[in-house]
Parts: C-alpha cells; sequence; structure tokens
C-alpha cells in the first residue's frame, strides 16, 4: 500500500497531509487521554503498535505471484480506535519512509490515510458492530483485522486512480485494485489468524484491561 | 480457545503462505513472480506518464542493508510484543 516517493501529484499530496494531520493531531489527544484515565493501558499501546511493526515488514507472497504486506491496524484499532491507529501507523510509516524508502515523506499524508484511517476505520466500525450483537470478540477481531487489511489497500487503489484517472477513473480503479487488493485476499486471511491467536492470549492474561477499554462483547464482561 | 485449535491457526497461515511458493516454484523475479505490489503499482503509474518529483532522501545502498533494516524492523516490534506477553503471562493466577 506504501504509494512511493513522489509519485502522487503535489495537490493530491498536500490533500492528504492536511487530512491525515487532523486525524493524527486527535489520535495524540486520545492517547493522552487514554493513558491519563488507564495507566497500565500503555502496555497495550505498544503492543500494538509494536504488532504493526512487526506485520508491516513481512512481505509476503501471494496466490497471484506477486508479494505484499500485511497492515496490523485491525489489533490497535479494535483496542483504542482509529485515531489512535493513526499515530500508530504514522510510527511506523516514518520508520520505513526514512531508513527503507518505502513509501515516502510526500507520500505520507497518502499513506497515513489509507493504513492509518481508512483500514483502521473500517475495522473498528466491523469490531463494534460484531461485538454490540454479541459475536464473541475473537471471531470480531478476525473480520477486523481482515477488513483493516484489504479496505486498507482499496483505499491506496483509490487513491492512485483519482490521482491518475487515464484512460478513466473506473479503468484505473480496476488496474490498481488487480494490483493491490486481489494480491491482499490471502494476506488478509492471514492477518485476520494471525491477530485472533494474539486476541486470544490478550483476552487470557488482561481481561479486565480490555473489558475497562470497551473493547469485549457484552456477554463477555 | 483450547491450545490445539491455536496450533491449527497458525499451521493454516503458514500453509497460506508456503502455498504461493509452491504453486509458483521454479519462477522467480526474473520472469516476473514475487515482485512487489508497490512496484507493480509504480510502474503502472510511469506508464501514464507520470515523472516522479521527488526521491527517496535516503536509500539502503545495497539489499544487504535493506534486509538488515527490515530485519530490524520486525526485532524491534516482536521484543516490545514478547517482553509485555512474558510479563503478563507470569502476572496471570492460572499459570
Amino acid at each position: 500500500m506504501h504509494i512511493m516517493e513522489g509519485y502522487l501529484p503535489l495537490q493530491w499530496c498536500i490533500i492528504w497531509f492536511v487530512i491525515s494531520f487532523i486525524v493524527v493531531a486527535y489520535g495524540v489527544y486520545q492517547i493522552k487521554k487514554i493513558v491519563d484515565e488507564t495507566p497500565e493501558s500503555k502496555a497495550l499501546l505498544a503492543v500494538s503498535g509494536a504488532f504493526m511493526f512487526v506485520l508491516s515488514s513481512l512481505k509476503l507472497p501471494s496466490v497471484t505471484g506477486s508479494c505484499s504486506h500485511p497492515c496490523g491496524n485491525g489489533l490497535g484499532a479494535a483496542l483504542f480506535g482509529p485515531a489512535v491507529t493513526a499515530v500508530l501507523a504514522t510510527i511506523v510509516l516514518l520508520f520505513q519512509a526514512i531508513l527503507l524508502a518505502h513509501g515516502g515523506l510526500t507520500t505520507l499524508g497518502a499513506n497515513i490515510f489509507s493504513m492509518g484511517i481508512i483500514g483502521p476505520v473500517i475495522a473498528w466500525v466491523a469490531y463494534k458492530a460484531l461485538t454490540k450483537a454479541n459475536i464473541s470478540s475473537t471471531i470480531a477481531i478476525f473480520f477486523a483485522a481482515f477488513l483493516g487489511d484489504l479496505l486498507t489497500y482499496v483505499a491506496t487503489s483509490f487513491q492512485l486512480a483519482l490521482a491518475f484517472p487515464s484512460p478513466s477513473f473506473g479503468s484505473a480503479l480496476s488496474k490498481f485494485l488487480v494490483i493491490f487488493a486481489v494480491t491482499q485476499v490471502p494476506l488478509a486471511i492471514g492477518e485476520g489468524i494471525l491477530t485472533v491467536i494474539i486476541w486470544d492470549r490478550l483476552k487470557a492474561y488482561k481481561p479486565k484491561l480490555l473489558d475497562k477499554l470497551g473493547a469485549l462483547a457484552p456477554n463477555e464482561a | 480457545m483450547e491450545k490445539s485449535t491455536l496450533i491449527i491457526l497458525a499451521v493454516v497461515c503458514i500453509i497460506l503462505f508456503i502455498a504461493p511458493l509452491i504453486m509458483y516454484s521454479g519462477h522467480g523475479e526474473d520472469d516476473g513472480y514475487f515482485g512487489g505490489a508497490d512496484d507493480a503499482a509504480g510502474e503502472a503509474i510511469e506508464e501514464s506518464g507520470f515523472k516522479p518529483w521527488f526521491s527517496s532522501i535516503w536509500e539502503p545502498p545495497s539489499g544487504e542493508i535493506e534486509s538488515l533494516l527490515f530485519a530490524l524492523q520486525a526485532a524491534i516490534g516482536a521484543i516490545i510484543i514478547g517482553y509485555f506477553f512474558g510479563y503478563w503471562r507470569g502476572q496471570s493466577k492460572d499459570d
């Protein structure tokens, strides 16, 4: 989902930067509030960020014959909501842009928007909807992680089709969706499974903290 | 969850990522397999006539250095997860 350095026209860089900046700023404020209210959630924040660090460093082969990487943004979204996840994604994307020439500083706003905002928003909505319906949080987290990962790549495809609508927006969109989203389906399933395993252990070790964060289904609390 | 369920899930995950390696065994980057999706998108953009207007301020000088930094990224994440999960496991009463 990384849009490479310099590969986005300037006006789009600015648009995505402004939107992402607002969300990340709100996320920083939210992190401060969460840490003030429940200081013990600091470790959980660190684990959510670390999970993104690990997953986004793994370039995995897909059945389409090309490689891509999962995002790890579903876990943070389910625990803390999308704005906080946007802050965590910013850290990961900065590391990769500066040290790995992966993504870039000019495209940072666009990449935060896909991996830190759209993916987590969808993951969070799916997670909340499923747990509200009293579906086990372990199942809900699978769909949150799967959708968060997949929609991140769908968002990137939309961003590129908007910036390069040649010959038309529709054909550009399908071109980028084939490159990104189709490759991503098996990876998103894998990310869903990995997140379920992490979630199961979190639920075993820290049930009270998850409940305090409102991250469990009503019948599990 | 039962321990056996966790193991089955982990195995499914491993199979999911070994399958492409078996399906396309014998193919490589030279005939267009296992390339990165990010680069494929970059090529598609260049085909539309767009010239990148900015390049990375620093790039890993070789594939070796790049894999070093990727391994470092994974290691930083893994040690944080491992530290806290170990700590929590030690804390929890049922063990």
